[in-house]
């Protein structure tokens, strides 16, 4: 709150009087105050609850939703999970969720490129974080619009797919150096793709400065999500044991 | 085209400052942006014609000051100057470096029209908005 003149929330420097009715006007804010607002609200709901959110994200069609599924199937004894799915178009990701037993709610309003976090908030009163271990966000397929949206997460884990070139994360370095997870997905196909170098990823992953662990994994070959899942119960485990960890959302963060 | 979405925030928040202010309008506003903060200044610029219709920045210029981008080495303490893509210490390559600046998404200050002036200026006033607006549409 601004001393001076009493605007809400902004704290001014100065009040510069100019010509004759024109007032110069020092803010210095955040464009995403208010979202980042948001965000660290839905944050204190899941670490309020022992739930572990992660928000994931990908180009479209990178494996983020058959990732989720063969997850649940791993560890859909161990813990208990929710989904929130940012697919606006459809109910598909959501229905192929809930086939595996799990509650996904899906997020139907607001711009079709990015999740925000007043999204995420709404979605998360429609689950009962109480019931809830772990809780997968999956956002909108795109590698631009997302990464500016922090939604409450405690770690961003980004897929990259080997059908879609070792470079993106130079081409859109703004979401990779966010991310505290990267996936290097359908590594099945690996085999089959001869100008994808898994040394080259992880190169043009560093040169964001980033230091971020990286996992080949394929959800047609459940043995290959083991440091996924041991990841994820390390996380879980650093999560229940600690006190949230600021340093870490942080990280997580483009924009902060 | 999250863009859009931003200025819709924007124009909010310097909607929200000239309430505040009992202005009747803002003229100019600046906005600092770094290069990691993921928005491009021109796509910027574009969304704000659209979103600016209608609201108190109805006849406001848009002006975007680019934030350099630099690190400091945590292996050798060097400081530089980098790329998006490209973080690397440029004294001994490590890529263990820290952000100084460069991810900025900031709302610098904001010129207002107050009341009087609408009384006493309504001319004058007009006259700067089309400028504006001639300026804006050129660019
Ligand atoms: N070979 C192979 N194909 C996969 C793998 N994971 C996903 N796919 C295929 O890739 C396509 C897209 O997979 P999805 O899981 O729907 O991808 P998504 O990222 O959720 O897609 P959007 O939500 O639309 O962005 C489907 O045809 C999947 O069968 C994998 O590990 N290996
Ligand atoms: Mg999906
Ligand atoms: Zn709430
Ligand atoms: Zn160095």
């Amino acid at each position: 709150m601004c001393e001076s003149c009493g605007c809400a929330g902004v704290s001014h420097k100065s009040h510069v009087h100019g010509e004759s009715g024109r007032l110069s006007v020092a803010v210095f804010s955040d464009i995403l105050r208010h979202n980042n607002d948001q965000a660290a609200h839905n944050r204190e709901h899941f670490t309020e609850h022992g739930v572990l959110a992660l928000n994931l994200m990908s180009s479209p069609g990178s494996g983020k939703t058959s990732l989720l599924e063969a997850t649940i199937d791993a560890l859909g004894d161990v813990f208990r999970i929710g989904v929130i799915e940012g697919d606006l178009a459809t109910e598909n990701d959501a229905r192929r969720i809930r086939a595996k037993g799990v509650p996904a709610v899906q997020i139907t309003t607001g711009q079709a490129c990015h999740l925000d976090a007043e999204m995420v908030h709404e979605a998360l009163h429609q689950l009962d974080l109480a019931s809830l271990d772990l809780l997968f966000i999956e956002n909108v397929g795109n590698l631009v619009c997302p990464a500016s949206f922090d939604l409450g997460q405690h770690a961003n884990v980004a897929l990259l797919s080997v059908t879609e070139g070792d470079d993106k994360p130079a081409k859109y370095p703004v979401l990779f150096r966010a991310a505290d997870l990267i996936l290097l997905s359908k590594s099945d196909l690996l085999e089959f793709i001869d100008d994808f170098s898994p040394i080259r990823a992880e190169q043009h992953i560093r040169a964001l400065a980033n230091p971020a662990k990286i996992f080949p994994v394929s959800a047609r070959r459940p043995e290959s999500l083991a440091p996924w899942l041991q990841w994820l119960r390390a996380r879980w485990d650093a999560q229940r044991n600690g006190a949230p960890r600021a340093a870490d959302t942080t990280a997580a963060l483009p924009a902060k | 085209m999250h863009e859009l979405a931003l200025c819709q925030e924007l124009i909010a928040e310097v909607t929200r400052i000239a309430a505040a202010h009992d202005a009747v309008g803002a003229s100019r506003i600046l906005v600092m942006l770094g290069p990691l903060s993921g928005v491009e200044a021109p796509l910027l610029k574009r969304a704000f014609l659209v979103a600016r219709v209608g609201t108190v920045a109805e006849e406001a210029t848009l002006e975007i000051e680019q934030q350099p981008l630099s690190v400091r080495c945590t292996v050798c303490g060097a400081k530089s100057e980098v790329t998006p893509t490209n973080l690397l210490c440029r004294t001994c390559g490590a890529w263990q470096v820290e952000i100084l600046e460069g991810d900025a998404l900031l709302l610098k200050s904001v010129e207002l029209f107050l009341d009087t002036a609408a009384e006493d200026h309504p001319v004058e006033q007009k006259a700067a908005a089309e400028t504006t607006s001639a300026q804006l549409g050129n660019g």
